[in-house]
């Protein structure tokens, strides 16, 4: 498939906006003004990016608790989801979700998750749903190789596939389960291979290489518009950061990270490919660098300005009319 | 348009109302366990009128039924998903309880799923401890579901059709032991709200408070009391949440005395969260504790000596009452 290059910059700039948006939203957890738990996405860029830029807005996903990179991919708002991370009323969710339950029915998400593997079930239904209604839109499952082994995938693959749904079960293998390597909670490599089990076409591609994840993606999506039923994408990639915010990370050594951020970092690899090309400048990069730090930094100052949530919103939107 | 009555049983009066509901509306759809071609397993099943592309049988998948219901719902469809034991909840606890059920607020009201869960509950039929639960106690401690317990043919089909009308995710559970039980049911469009009780007898001498598979009993128990001179005034709840507190406290402003009967066991069953809301609403209405008549807490037994003593019956209602106004 040949790539645009404009295609490619504006992945390039996604993924640094995501990278940005989790690099500063830490800082505002350690510097204590989020509540709750957080969960990075940084290093994992390419897998949102690629996924998404294979999608359009009417397409549906479900998101992780590790979903920032998932939300801003799909064309969220960061002030809207930087409010929301600090609980104000002008969040997405009017501060009601936090970072696990970001939901934006009209950009497709059907929220993140703070359930393990609980948007799978909800992303098949929503995939027949669009079958039902004649559409040729998609639904996306995104999971963590973690999640592959909750009854949830295997119940949701296995009724996607019995019903030719247009569902893509996205699986970002980052190589641990929570706190938990994945060699000590799955037998298998690669988790494509269970794609066999409810035979459904199963891959396996380099997770960090945006360009890849976007080709792979777009493979399965053009074949679940026309018909042709539900996937299986695995994508191989590596967590820079713990679990969650304040993981001492007992169960790794930093220096596994360290060949992923200097030899396989998925925005440097990018770059890359962008200067190789020549379908970008140094200057070009950088510029968009600092666009993406003054859009993030007012996102910042928004979320930081907005009003928490009045008392009378306890009660609201627990049933609706 | 003055709409006749028609006699029907329980389980003909949902078939009604589930193909009124499907015949009026297209983004109505019907998935479970065997509910196709099989027929399902105590009838319920409108597949021969509707065909496969509205109502189709799932993998034995309880999670992934609820996550089918959740899907379709948040695209704006109406699915009728079929739970077919209440005892299965446990298989989709998370869907019920942290997905459907908090949606709509986590979102911060962005989502509505209107979807409708069919399940049946009760004992009676040998099915033993894991077929036979009532868990409606489960459910209303979750907020953000509705759920609703018809005791006759004719609610059965209005709140059927309320339930699938509502634009949340509502359990509509089903009594398996009153699939034959016949009753005069409006015909055509036909709706029982959800959230209001039903005063199936007036008394002034005991308020009796029962839903599902105990209504009858308490009937039949409020027919022994008359024959002693003592009327009781039976309220069939028809809807656990949203409860009808209202009916239940003016009934005991009127009596002084209450009993309420459910067929699930003693402990944190929803008789001791209508038994609390009177004792702190209706304190001064009271002229005797609040008692209620349930099953033991023990699982369900299967051979029929054991779950006929397991189930409340009329001679037990009847004689709970006496002790209260003697």
């Amino acid at each position: 498939m040949e790539m645009s290059a404009e295609k490619v910059l504006g992945m390039y700039r996604t993924m640094a906006l995501i990278r940005e948006f989790e690099e500063r939203a830490e800082a505002l957890f350690l510097g204590g003004e989020v509540p709750g738990f957080m969960h990075m996405y940084i290093g994992e860029e390419a897998i949102a990016t690629g996924v998404m830029a294979a999608l359009r807005t009417d397409d549906l996903i479900t998101s992780t608790h590790r979903g920032h990179g998932h939300l801003i991919a799909k064309g969220g708002d960061v002030k809207l989801m930087m409010a929301e991370i600090l609980g104000k009323s002008t969040g997405y969710c009017k501060g009601k979700g936090g970072s696990m339950h970001i939901a934006e029915p009209d950009l497709g998400i059907l929220g993140a998750n703070g359930i393990v593997g609980a948007g799978m079930p909800i992303a098949a239904g929503a995939a027949f749903g669009c079958k039902y209604l004649k559409s040729d839109r998609v639904s996306v499952a995104m999971f963590g190789d973690g999640a592959s082994n909750r009854g949830t995938f295997h119940e949701s693959l296995n009724l996607a596939a019995v019903l030719c749904l247009p569902a893509i079960f996205v699986c970002e293998n980052n190589g641990f389960g929570e706190g938990t390597r994945q060699c000590f909670h799955q037998k298998i490599t690669d988790v494509s291979v269970r794609a066999a089990g409810y035979d459904v076409p199963g891959r396996t591609v380099d997770g960090n290489d945006v360009v890849a994840v976007y080709e792979a993606m777009d493979e399965f999506v053009t074949r679940a518009r026309n018909g042709g039923g539900p996937a299986l994408l695995e994508l191989k990639t590596w967590r820079y950061r713990g679990h969650y915010v304040g993981d001492a990370e007992y169960y790794r050594e930093a220096s596994e990270t360290v060949p992923w951020m200097e030899e396989r970092d998925p925005i440097n690899r990018c770059a890359e490919l962008l200067l190789t090309k020549k379908w970008a400048t140094q200057a070009d990069l950088d510029r968009m660098g600092a666009d993406v730090k003054a859009e993030v930094e007012e996102a910042v100052e928004f979320a930081r300005k907005s009003p928490f949530p009045g008392p009378e919103e306890l009660m609201t939107d627990v049933l609706a009319d | 348009m003055d709409m006749g009555v028609k006699t029907m049983s329980y389980r003909e009066a949902i078939l009604d109302g589930l193909t009124l509901e499907m015949k009026r509306d297209s983004k109505v759809f019907m998935a479970g366990e065997d509910v196709g071609i099989h027929g399902g397993p105590l009838g319920i099943s409108v597949w021969k009128e509707f065909g496969a592309e509205r109502v189709f049988d799932t993998p034995i998948s309880e999670m992934a039924i609820m996550g089918l219901g959740m899907g379709a719902a948040a695209l704006g469809l109406r699915p009728v998903v079929e739970i077919m034991f209440i005892d299965f909840i446990g298989c989709c606890g998370d869907e019920i309880v942290n997905q459907a059920a908090k949606m709509r607020y986590m979102f911060g009201g962005k989502v509505s799923l209107p979807m409708t869960v069919l399940t049946t509950s009760g004992a009676g039929i040998g099915a033993a401890a894991q077929h036979s639960q009532s868990l409606e106690a489960w459910l209303a401690h979750v907020p953000g579901l509705k759920t609703v317990m018809p005791s006759t043919p004719a609610d059965a089909k209005g709140l059927l059709v309320s339930a699938i009308r509502d634009n949340n995710p509502v359990f509509f559970v089903q009594n398996k032991t009153l699939y034959d039980q016949k009753g005069d049911v409006p015909e055509g469009e036909y709706l029982v709200p959800l959230g209001k009780a039903d005063i199936r007898r007036e008394g002034d001498d005991i308020t009796l408070v029962a839903w599902s598979g105990m209504v009858q009993r308490c009937l039949a128990a409020a027919d022994l009391l008359a024959e002693e001179g003592i009327k009781a005034e039976v309220i069939d709840l028809r809807s656990i949440v949203p409860l009808d507190k209202e009916a239940v406290l003016a009934s005991v402003a009127k009596t002084h005395r209450l009993v309420i009967v459910q067929e699930a066991p003693r402990t944190c069953g929803f008789a001791s969260e209508i038994a609390a809301i009177v004792a702190d609403e209706g304190f001064d209405l009271l002229d005797a504790p609040v008692r209620r008549v349930t099953a033991p807490d023990t699982p369900i037994p299967f051979t029929p000596s054991l779950e006929t003593l397991y189930l409340p019956d009329a001679e037990r209602i009847k004689a709970e009452v006496v002790a209260l106004l003697a």
